[in-house]
């Protein structure tokens, strides 16, 4: 298990280290000179000058990614061109409302998807299976953000409900927080519960299919009973691969939510930092996002593990 | 062979809207360049069967048009993931073990740690937005995607004595890949293409919504829904309407991949 | 004890069954024997209730004097673990992956409410004690995927006798595994018969494993009992002409006296091939395992030369690497004396000197191709010559299949025409050897033994020369001239088949034969 893991945290720094080589090109490299390009063409020569040097952009390319990714590591991101402050600062203040979000949307999202799509194989082919399906169908067509519009619509315009939008802080209480946290969760969680529900369902349809659950039945084992003591757990490992990548969907989806509800999180500050060429900003924030997915990623490796002892061995 | 109902569901929906798109070439109601301003935030009538926009540009006109860039950037992002992923995938399989396999399955999953829209972040954040930097996001999200199904796929086929017959017949990995492999294939990468194509019109609509797809003036179904969101106060329509396209759109095209699944697979065909 | 009588059984409205009554008595073994499809397993499952959805059965269905036709779900689930247990052919799969052995045994007694948790845990660890897994070796905390094919079977089995039930059902229960486990097995559920006086319904397509075990026969055929009685008895009489038909496709012997000339075709010449072993640990590398240890043969032209071994023995590595796919690391393969290479550099006038027939009619052709097509594919050696349909309707015929085969699509056919096809296809080019690689292994004893006739008969008419690979003695006894027995990579035996067979003088070979279950010879009713 130990050499599993470690075998993990390697291919993850690795996968890490690739990242950052990526958008380290993209974003210093194939513009040309980054000093240039974030002052526009209006800029005077000198100013480009005294950017490049605030920058840093006079070094080797070499020494550059080495300077930010070791500037990285210990927490420093570097000073955003537009806001004149710390670009950890930046996200350290936007951070909490991106990150509860979307953690609240995932938790919402495998609340609702386990029962449902246990209910759903438990009765396959009867009413309320069909029914199920026929509402995660419309549930995966359904664009988050519209829906979030809609949400909108009726629980803060009609019903007055909840606020339409912004975000109170966290230091006016957490209930104040999570509450103008709640409808754009459920418009993230909603779309992604009926796609995980129908993973559960056909990995569970799937797995009954095995020998080993008729090895079961012919224990004495109620069709219930099979499907709880023996399918469920292995049922598990399709439906892990798609709470990770889901991670990664709720982020960015989080970001465009953002803009719905007009919260002042990771999204809000990415947007500006595009419209106001911040690359600084722009680049700090993706790496960050990155770093996310790919931590959710060896998180999820760890929990195939745990699942299915045919992995610890390796 | 009876169609499963959902395939003919699915068919019906997505024809719908792909005639629309190609009688948006030669016709529509009105024509969405041109503003009317006098005629603006009209409701449904004989003249604007669903009422006009801000502009007072005809919707029913804006929604055809619309579906033409969602329709196009999601089949070019299809085609990209496919173009790249598929060869990719099978090239993989063919040689299973190899560093060839090992660098195309960690450039995968690097690629899989970029979001289609943090892909497009970043494009954007260079080239500035456009419907083709959103191509390009959601067709590089789409390689890693066809890469590992067809990969997968193929590895299970690999297997099979009629590969090793092949092999013993002298013929090379690229031609048992392309004569055995690919059309044994064939049907899970028609299945996965119409998930990706659905799944590249939700991302079209929210790169479009948050401004890094296409442009103003291009009619798209997400700017459509960026222009109502200040007025959802008041014209609730203009929000409900092309975001109901968009369901519609892609609720025929999942639809229709699970009946070409159902059809499709023998699997579940014998289970029946 | 156990009292069937006149089910008949449809699923879908498919009739299945018909008619199907016999009785099974305390601390009898009952055979029943049957070929594919002929309704042996769906038995097996009317007596759990387990059937597939959409059934309909009539009849009576007695397990100690109630009819479990009538019983309620829930009644069923009490009775099946308890009363009636059942182990199933496949053992790699039956068990399930994430739970440990111990829990898995424990369960049938938990589930039945017969025990508490550590009572269960305690008797689940007595049970796989007496199905041959010691404490010391299979610690109840361990997984299957730890285990082998016939450690899992013997899981299987404390599983299903757990709770002591009156019946045990056994579905092929050897079928998926070697012949030395296969007998270690059947000698287990002999035991455990005797000692916990419990009845056995052991289903099997295989006669010789009835004869040596079961008390009691019944010969099923199209869902129909076509004959049933006391074991010996029925060897010796055998009234039915399908029971004749079956014991003489299954002991066939085609005539196959091909001439052997001295010139040699296939030279093995110290064959080694390694493959690195797993890591157990992270800075030590085990020495690689040797799937190929230093072989050395020669087939000479016109001869049928059988390589028989269990599994894991090497013999599909060496197979693979005559065809030409795989490379060796050690030593040499000559075909005509020229060397074999792996991949694209063995030449293709090369190639054409050897085919391959394998085992799985199904998995042997491209589904998406017609027969024509498929049958042509070994011309890819050869420039595609003008008449290629001519060329395909000859090598059909050749095999027994009608010339206008090949304009359909593989899937028309059964199981031992897609083998004939494959025959065909193996011919088309006119090689001077056919590997088969357990090319009978799959199919019914009665197709089987019409294969072997057609293989003997090309075998005189071309003058081939066959490299017959099989874990199955009786087929290699029937077909090949001279054999070759493989253990753990290595040559252990070689010499004219009649001798090895008959006084063999490694002590593997003798370990195979005496495993491999045979039909008293003095039964053999003629």
């Amino acid at each position: 298990m130990i050499r599993f893991a470690a075998t993990r945290l390697l291919s993850l720094a690795l996968s890490l280290l690739m990242a950052s080589i990526v958008v380290f090109a993209v974003v210093e490299v194939i513009p040309g000179d980054p000093a240039s390009y974030m002052l526009g063409l209006n800029a005077t020569p000198e100013a480009v000058e005294a950017l490049r040097n605030e920058l840093g952009l006079n070094g080797s390319l070499w020494a550059r990614y080495i300077g930010w990714v070791s500037g990285m590591l210990v927490g420093d991101f570097g000073q955003s061109y537009t806001y004149r402050v710390p670009v950890s600062d930046l996200i350290a203040q936007r951070i909490w409302v991106s990150l509860p979000l979307a953690m609240i949307a995932l938790l919402m999202s495998t609340l609702i998807a386990f029962p449902v799509g246990l209910i759903a194989a438990a009765r396959r082919g009867k009413f309320s299976d069909y029914s199920i399906m026929g509402l995660t169908q419309l549930g995966i067509a359904v664009p988050n953000f519209w829906f979030a519009m809609l949400l909108v619509l009726v629980f803060a315009i009609n019903l007055h409900w909840f606020g339409a939008g912004g975000f109170p802080g966290w230091e006016n209480g957490i209930l104040a927080g999570l509450k103008a946290l709640t409808l754009p969760a459920i418009a993230l969680a909603l779309p992604q519960a009926s796609i995980l529900a129908r993973v559960m369902r056909s990995s569970l349809l799937e797995t009954l299919t095995q020998d080993y659950i008729r090895s079961a039945r012919a224990k004495g084992l109620t069709r219930a009973q099979a499907l709880r003591r023996h399918a469920l757990r292995n049922a598990m490992i399709p439906v892990l691969t798609i709470i990770g990548l889901q991670f990664s969907f709720l982020l960015a989806g989080a970001i465009i939510i953002e803009n719905v509800f007009y919260l002042p999180g990771l999204g809000q500050l990415i947007y500006k930092g595009i419209t106001q060429r911040d690359l600084v900003v722009v680049e700090s924030v993706v790496m960050l996002l990155v770093f996310a997915v790919i931590l959710v990623t060896f998180l999820v490796d760890l929990a195939y593990a745990a699942v299915d002892p045919r992995l610890r061995k390796r | 062979m009876r169609l499963p109902i959902q395939l003919i569901i699915g068919a019906l929906l997505t024809s719908f809207f792909v005639i629309a798109v190609l009688v948006s070439f030669v016709w529509t109601p009105h024509d969405v360049t041109v503003l009317t301003i006098a005629d603006k935030l009209q409701p449904p009538s004989a003249k604007y069967w669903l009422g006009t926009d801000h502009f007072g540009r005809d919707m029913f006109s804006m929604l055809m048009v619309g579906a033409r860039t969602s329709i196009a950037v999601a089949i070019v992002a299809v085609g990209i993931g496919m173009g790249i992923g598929v060869p990719l995938g099978l090239m993989a399989a063919a040689n299973k073990g190899s560093l060839l396999d090992e660098v195309i399955m960690r450039g995968n999953d690097l690629i899989f740690a970029f979001p289609s829209l943090v892909i497009a972040i970043l494009i954007t954040a260079v080239f500035g937005p456009s419907a083709v930097n959103a191509i390009l996001a959601i067709g590089i999200f789409n390689i890693p995607v066809f890469a590992r199904v067809s990969r997968g796929a193929a590895l299970s086929i690999w297997t099979l004595d009629y590969i090793l017959a092949a092999r013993t017949f002298g013929k090379g990995r690229v031609r048992i890949s392309a004569e055995h492999i690919l059309p044994n294939i064939a049907n899970l990468l028609i299945v996965q293409g119409t998930i990706q194509f659905s799944l590249g019109i939700l991302a079209e609509a929210g790169l479009s919504y948050v401004g890094l797809g296409a442009q103003p003036p291009t009619p798209s179904w997400g700017r459509m829904l960026a222009d109502a969101q200040t007025m959802i106060y008041t014209k609730p329509m203009l929000a409900i309407l092309p975001g109901m396209a968009i369901v519609l759109m892609v609720l025929g095209l999942n639809l229709m991949g699970d009946g070409l699944r159902d059809l499709l697979d023998p699997r579940i065909r014998r289970e029946r | 004890m156990i009292s069937l009588r006149k089910l008949n059984l449809s699923i879908h409205r498919l009739p299945i069954l018909k008619d199907v009554s016999f009785d099974i008595a305390q601390g009898q073994i009952f055979g029943l024997v049957g070929e594919s499809g002929s309704g042996k397993s769906m038995t097996a499952l009317a007596l759990m209730q387990l059937l597939p959805q959409g059934f309909s059965a009539s009849g009576q269905v007695m397990v100690d004097g109630t009819d479990v036709l009538a019983l309620s779900e829930a009644q069923m689930c009490a009775l099946r673990g308890n009363e009636i247990g059942m182990i199933f052919q496949e053992p790699m799969t039956a068990l399930n992956p994430v739970q440990t052995i111990g829990d898995q045994v424990a369960e049938t007694l938990l589930i039945h409410g017969k025990a508490n948790k550590a009572e269960a845990a305690k008797i689940a660890r007595r049970m796989l004690n007496r199905v041959g897994l010691p404490e010391d070796k299979f610690p109840a905390s361990r997984y299957p995927h730890e285990l082998s094919g016939g450690q899992r079977q013997r899981v299987c089995i404390a599983m299903a006798i757990a709770l002591r039930p009156k019946l045990l059902i056994a579905d092929e229960p050897t079928t998926a595994l070697d012949v030395t486990t296969q007998a270690q097995i059947l000698e287990l559920l002999q035991e455990l018969v005797a000692e916990e006086d419990m009845s056995l319904l052991l289903i099997t397509h295989d006669l010789a494993v009835v004869a040596g075990m079961a008390d009691y026969v019944a010969v099923m055929r199209k869902g129909e009992i076509v004959e049933q009685g006391q074991t010996e008895h029925l060897f010796k009489t055998m009234s039915h002409p399908y029971t004749r038909q079956l014991f003489e496709a299954s002991s066939h012997q085609p005539d196959h006296g091909a001439k052997t000339q001295d010139t040699p075709i296939l030279e093995v010449i110290n064959a080694t091939r390694e493959y690195a072993a797993p890591r157990t640990k992270l800075f030590h590398r085990p020495p690689p395992f040797r799937a190929v240890d230093n072989v050395s043969f020669t087939l000479k032209r016109g001869e049928s030369l059988g390589l028989v071994g269990e599994s894991g023995c090497g013999k599909s590595t060496l197979t693979r690497a005559i065809l030409g796919l795989d490379a060796l690391q050690g030593g040499e393969i000559r075909l005509s004396g020229e060397p074999v290479l792996a991949g694209q550099h063995m030449p293709t006038h090369l190639r054409q000197k050897v085919q391959v027939v394998f085992q799985d009619p199904y998995g042997s052709f491209n589904p998406r191709h017609k027969v024509l097509r498929l049958v042509m594919e070994p011309f890819h050696l050869t420039a595609p010559p003008d008449n290629a349909r001519e060329h395909v309707a000859e090598a059909l015929e050749t095999v027994g299949m009608p010339a206008d085969a090949m304009d359909r699509y593989i899937h028309e056919f059964s199981g031992g025409q897609r083998q004939r096809i494959a025959i065909a296809r193996a011919l088309v080019l006119h090689p001077d050897l056919i590997v088969l690689d357990e090319a009978v292994s799959a199919l019914d004893v009665s197709i089987r033994a019409q294969i072997l006739d057609l293989l003997a008969d090309l075998q005189k008419r071309l003058g081939l020369s066959y490299l017959f690979i099989s874990h199955d003695l009786t087929v290699v006894q029937a077909i090949t001239d001279r054999v070759l027995v493989m253990q753990r990579g290595k040559i252990v035996e070689t010499g004219p088949t009649e001798q090895v067979f008959t006084s063999p003088a490694h002590p593997y070979t003798k370990q195979l034969l005496d495993a491999a279950p045979q039909i008293p010879a003095d039964w053999q009713a003629r």
